[in-house]
């Protein structure tokens, strides 16, 4: 890949665009927190190209990448508890029944 | 168009970046396709993976490896345990029911790579390649302790209220 950038951006989109139509079509809460991972993946994978290939480059988004990823395991985190915390509650995973804000 | 594409296929790097890009594709619609909870979170792990080698592609070696450890270690397993945690059989299997939904929405999010992939195309962007360090891993951590050192004591905080926040939520209240 010498030089060439727009295969990676173009990789990127589609990963966000499969991302964005999981996480408005499924119901399992658990598989939406997926494509919410698999979004910023695709965030990722332009901050990674960029670094090498851009205008300017230089490692800087090699660390913004890393602190996407602490963002994203963070995410995951609170959106599993929340998860673990509706379903003791209320008995479903499924996002269509999570439609009050208190029980 | 097509000598691009006999130019593409020519040269060895061009090569792992199609069969990764490949994999990565794949475990998405897989992910996409599957019915049952288990196998969709095991191709996505699949996916994480393979951009995992795609940033050694990329020479970023340390975010790679961030990469596997992260996401297809930690946040796979944590999606293991929300599974296990709440549904233990349930599938995925009323997508069917509301296909006029899942049409539209097909069709809007088409139209959004088209629009990326539009946008992409037309851009101009300069066929260089930076030589980035040698020492990768020695060189992030340089930056982060110096240029970046806010973003990382931020991150850190952020990190840490994230996951008391977790604890707080998920307990259990007695009372």
């Amino acid at each position: 890949m010498s030089g060439m950038i727009s295969p990676y951006l173009t990789l990127g989109a589609i990963l966000f665009c499969i991302g964005l139509y999981g996480a408005l079509t499924k119901r399992n809460a658990v598989i939406v927190l997926l494509c919410i991972e698999l979004m910023l993946n695709g965030a990722n994978l332009n901050l990674i190209a960029f670094a090498k290939m851009g205008i300017t480059p230089s490692l800087t988004g090699q660390v913004f990448s890393l602190f996407t990823i602490t963002l994203a395991a963070a995410e995951a985190a609170i959106g599993v508890a929340i998860l673990i915390m509706l379903y003791r509650n209320r008995g479903t995973s499924n996002v269509d029944e999570m439609n009050l804000m208190k029980h | 168009m097509l000598s691009n594409l006999a130019d593409f296929f020519s040269s060895g790097s061009n090569l792992v970046f199609f069969a990764f890009a490949l994999f990565i594709i794949g475990g998405a619609i897989f992910m996409i396709s599957f019915t049952k909870v288990v196998h969709m979170v095991i191709s996505m792990a699949f996916t994480f993976l393979s951009l995992g080698g795609l940033y050694i592609l990329l020479e970023a070696e340390f975010v790679a490896f961030v990469q596997v450890l992260i996401y297809a270690g930690a946040i796979s397993i944590l999606m293991i345990f929300g599974i296990m945690l709440t549904n233990h059989q349930e599938q995925e299997e009323d997508e069917v029911k509301r296909p006029l939904h899942n049409t539209l929405l097909g069709l809007g999010v088409l139209a959004l790579f088209g629009i990326l992939f539009y946008a992409i195309q037309t851009s101009e962007f300069p066929a260089q390649t930076a030589v980035l360090s040698e020492n990768n891993t020695m060189e992030i951590g340089m930056r982060i302790f110096t240029a970046h050192v806010i973003p990382f004591e931020l991150m850190s905080v952020l990190l840490t209220v994230a996951f008391i926040g977790a604890i707080v939520v998920a307990k259990r209240e007695e009372d």
